[in-house]
């Protein structure tokens, strides 16, 4: 093998800005606490959203002991039911799933993948940690002010949100709006680092063509979520100063608890909007780094290019763009305009085409590979399961007239568990089972993953698809008992009871897998540097786990996209993207 | 192999438990069959699509998992592949929109001969309102809410001293005439659900919105609220019924006027009475 200087190759262009030296930690504090180190700071997020999760999936227990066998458990009442959905909820969607993917992933992989030294901006990406965990013990402190956490709904709709008719009216409401407030000023100071990170601090030879998918991913999420919070923020703090200072941004005249309220001149729906114009996005915020990552873990298991790589990316932008004009299709039955129906439903359907498209190229790249069964590829397989069933019966909900009798049924929380909830956890926990080898050098135990696996994907789909019909039926959401109602036979109790059995036995599973994670950190086999036999750039650090700075004395240079498996002539299956081309016509011709 | 088998097993055992699901849509009682028609298009389109997918994914993973020696294609893309597959795609995705954008048309178009029914959410129960014998409802204003007048009418309005005001009673319809439910909260977002009718609407303090329905059957069905309002969102009930001609008249008969029921009223019954002059 010849050594080739790396001028010498086109679309390798000469360095612009000479490497910087880091700001290196001096104390065990600066090291592991206030850690400027994007693999630390990802390592504390993912942990505080791990540790807030769990708390929500107790919630989630909770709420399936009361729907399963209403009556049976005294400590939990009509109040309480509301409180515990509102926090699952709110905790699943913005503390756990949107800081797991943009902080946790983000963090670690964007400054790898593209191989940069760390985020550009260090300190503000500390700072967006400690802001966010702030946020964190804000929403927590709720469970212990007096009338405990909101119990509005996650949706906060108002006028309900701030009046006496709704639990956590005292402190609740007010903790929450501020806890949002937070974690939004929290991630924009993480999103500008991972944006300007892909930007700006790419290594040499890594076009954006040449980028994994899970950083497209990561990367048009958090633009999207940098375009999309400020909606919420300006939701939060209005609500807010229509609580505390008795504005009326969102409140008509209206009655309270028998006396004339206060309140008058404003609109309900605006906040819906605001909500909506957020929450759309934050669907998409949460689903494409699940899609990014998700291709890689296929790809890589499958020892095979992804296919359509270049469309897939093209997916990923278009559906980004798109999904800022959709948000009305959670407000079909809201009273809005109606013929915003028309605009809306097309625009949400159309999104439905290039999302195919992703879901197409994926099995497309099992076609013809050398699929490897293992842990993280079993979990793609479940993610594309799942994600389809819920891409699926979100044409029904997209397309406004079907939506009208199954908005507000459970039909809706089948729906949305299944896209964002199963799905981006399928691939969390097959990224977790694809990384945990990087991040702490040992492979996690196979024979428990596998295990986990199973019982998570078969029992959360138990959990979820016969739900729908239960919404097909008719049987609304958020209800704390479903009393006498005619058109609900004892058979629906029934499937309630079933469902709840087999949501705690998937909860109790998550066991093993926490314990394989504590277990496999002292004992478990030794990975080394690329266990999966992987090409892109964060297996080939020089140390595992990587150090700070991540590189060593040399940045690596990109020479290739990052699906070189199974390329024909080359001896081995896989060509780590810092390969230089002529080293390989060296392999090939020995091949030959 | 056993992982293909139980990935093809998920996908038939979803269509064997939509097929034998003793879990369906309540048998209709309006004119909104459209809309069940268009939920069974999207259902086998989209449980087509469901079943290729798995299936293909479920092929692939028996006939090419990893075996000694095995060696991926090399194949990055396929232009003239992807491009039918997102043809074809867009073809299913217009035949579902497609008749669901007609049947909302129909759904926001309110027949002219429609006659009008009011109803009041508050926390939490139901009121409902009819127009008398004018055919007209009368104006209301949230701030006139007052213990003889729950609804908030207008003493002021002359049409408003007929209307048929029901306070923590049922509301019946008649079978076969269209009506135009218009909704109206006074506190917090209620939506008016039948799950019969197929049609619901949120209520919106400060707003009027509506839907409107052709009873097409008789009957006794649940109101209840689908829209959360607070504590005790899931008692918020009611019955509407669906009644004959004769029968409904009946009912009707005995009801009382937003006059008969708020003695303050007696100056501008007396107007009303006189000619409204």
């Amino acid at each position: 093998m010849v050594d080739i200087p790396y001028e010498g190759i086109p679309g390798i262009p000469p360095a612009e800005v000479p490497d910087v030296e880091l700001y290196h930690p001096r104390s065990w504090w600066t090291r592991y606490v206030f850690s400027q180190d994007a693999k630390v700071i990802a390592v504390q997020y993912a942990l505080t959203a791990s540790a807030i999760g769990l708390v929500a999936l107790v919630l989630s227990w909770l709420m399936r002991l009361q729907l399963g066998f209403p009556g049976t458990f005294s400590f939990i009442d009509a109040n309480q039911y509301l409180q515990f959905i509102t926090m699952h909820g709110m905790i699943m969607v913005i503390y756990l799933l949107t800081a797991l993917f943009l902080g946790g992933f983000g963090n670690y992989l964007i400054p790898l993948m593209v191989g940069a030294r760390d985020m550009v901006f260090p300190y503000v990406n500390m700072l967006s940690y400690w802001v966010y965990l702030l946020a964190v013990l804000v929403l927590a402190s709720t469970f212990f002010v007096p009338g405990g956490p909101t119990g509005a709904g996650w949706t906060l709709y108002p006028p309900q949100a701030i009046l006496s008719g709704t639990p956590g009216q005292d402190w609740g409401i007010i903790l929450m709006l501020s806890s949002l407030i937070l974690f939004i000023i929290g991630f924009t100071m993480g999103g500008l680092n991972y944006v300007v990170t892909v930007l700006q601090a790419r290594t040499r030879g890594m076009t954006l063509m040449r980028l994994p998918l899970t950083v497209w991913g990561i990367f048009t999420a958090t633009v999207m979520a940098l375009l999309a919070f400020p909606a919420l923020f300006v939701a939060s703090v209005m609500l807010l100063l229509d609580r505390l200072l008795g504005t009326s941004f969102f409140m008509p005249s209206l009655v309270e608890m028998g006396t004339l309220s206060k309140y008058g001149g404003g609109s309900p729906l605006l906040f819906q909007h605001l909500f909506w114009f957020f929450g759309h996005p934050e669907v998409y915020i949460v689903a494409l780094p699940a899609f990014g990552i998700v291709s890689d873990l296929i790809s890589t298991h499958a020892r095979k290019n992804i296919f359509g790589y270049r469309m897939m990316v093209w997916a990923i932008v278009a559906i980004g763009a798109l999904s800022f004009v959709v948000w009305a299709h959670h407000m079909y039955v809201s009273g809005m305009f109606p013929q915003f129906g028309y605009f809306f439903a097309t625009t949400t359907l159309i999104i439905a085409i290039p999302t195919a498209i992703k879901v197409y190229n994926w099995v497309l790249t099992l076609w013809r590979g050398d699929i490897h069964l293992r842990v993280p590829m079993l979990f793609a397989l479940g993610f594309i399961i799942t994600f389809v069933n819920g891409g699926l019966t979100g044409l029904f909900l997209g397309n406004v007239v079907v939506d009208v009798p199954l908005s507000d049924t459970m039909f809706v929380v089948a729906h949305f568990h299944m896209v964002m909830g199963v799905a981006p956890i399928m691939v969390v926990l097959g990224a977790i089972y694809h990384w945990y080898p990087k991040v702490t050098g040992r492979m996690l135990n196979d024979a428990l993953g596998k295990f986990h696996f199973w019982v998570t994907f078969l029992g959360a789909y138990l959990i979820f698809f016969p739900m729908h019909y239960l919404g097909l039926l008719g049987v609304p959401r958020r209800y704390f008992e479903l009393g006498d109602a005619a058109f609900i036979p004892s058979s629906a109790h029934s499937l309630n009871a079933f469902i709840s059995v087999v949501a705690l036995t998937v909860g109790f599973s998550q066991l093993v897998f926490l314990f394989n994670l504590a277990w496999s950190l002292f004992k478990g086999e030794a990975a080394g540097g690329n266990p999966w036999q992987a090409t892109t750039l964060e297996w080939q650090t020089p140390e595992t786990p990587p150090g700070h700075g991540n590189w060593g004395k040399e940045l690596p240079i990109v020479y290739r996209w990052a699906y070189d498996y199974s390329v024909p002539g080359a001896e081995e299956d896989f060509i780590p993207q810092n390969q230089p081309p002529r080293a390989t016509q060296v392999v090939q011709g020995a091949a030959s | 192999m056993a992982v293909a088998l139980i990935l093809l097993l998920v996908a038939i055992g979803s269509v064997l438990f939509h097929l034998y699901s003793p879990w369906w849509w309540t048998p209709i009682a309006t004119n909104w069959a459209y809309i069940d028609h268009t939920i069974s298009i999207t259902f086998w389109i989209t449980g087509f699509v469901f079943v290729a997918v798995i299936a293909f994914m479920a092929y692939c993973v028996f006939r090419f998992h990893h075996k000694e020696g095995r060696r991926a294609d090399y194949n990055p893309e396929n232009k003239r592949l992807e491009w039918w597959l997102s043809v074809g795609t867009g073809v299913g995705v217009a035949a579902m929109l497609a008749p669901g954008l007609v049947v909302w048309h129909q759904f926001v178009t309110v027949p002219a001969d429609a006659t009008e029914v009011e109803v009041m959410g508050q926390q939490w129960q139901w009121s409902f309102r009819l127009p008398g014998k004018d055919g007209q409802l009368g104006t209301s204003d949230v701030r006139n809410i007052a213990s003889d007048n729950p609804m908030g009418l207008n003493r002021d309005d002359a049409h408003g001293q007929d209307d048929v005001v029901i306070e923590n009673g049922d509301l019946h319809l008649q079978v076969g005439k269209p009506v135009k439910i218009l909704l109206r909260s006074v506190d917090v977002l209620h939506d008016f659900y039948v799950p019969e009718f197929r049609a619901k609407m949120d209520m919106v303090p400060g707003v009027v919105t509506y839907f409107w329905i052709n009873p097409i059957r008789t009957g006794t069905f649940d109101v209840l609220c689908a829209e959360l309002c607070g504590a005790a969102h899931y008692q918020m009930r009611a019955k509407v019924i669906i009644d004959e001609e004769r029968e409904y008249h009946a009912w009707l008969g005995q009801q009382k006027t937003f006059a008969e029921l708020s003695p303050g009223n007696t100056i501008v019954k007396a107007t009303y009475q006189s000619g409204g002059k």
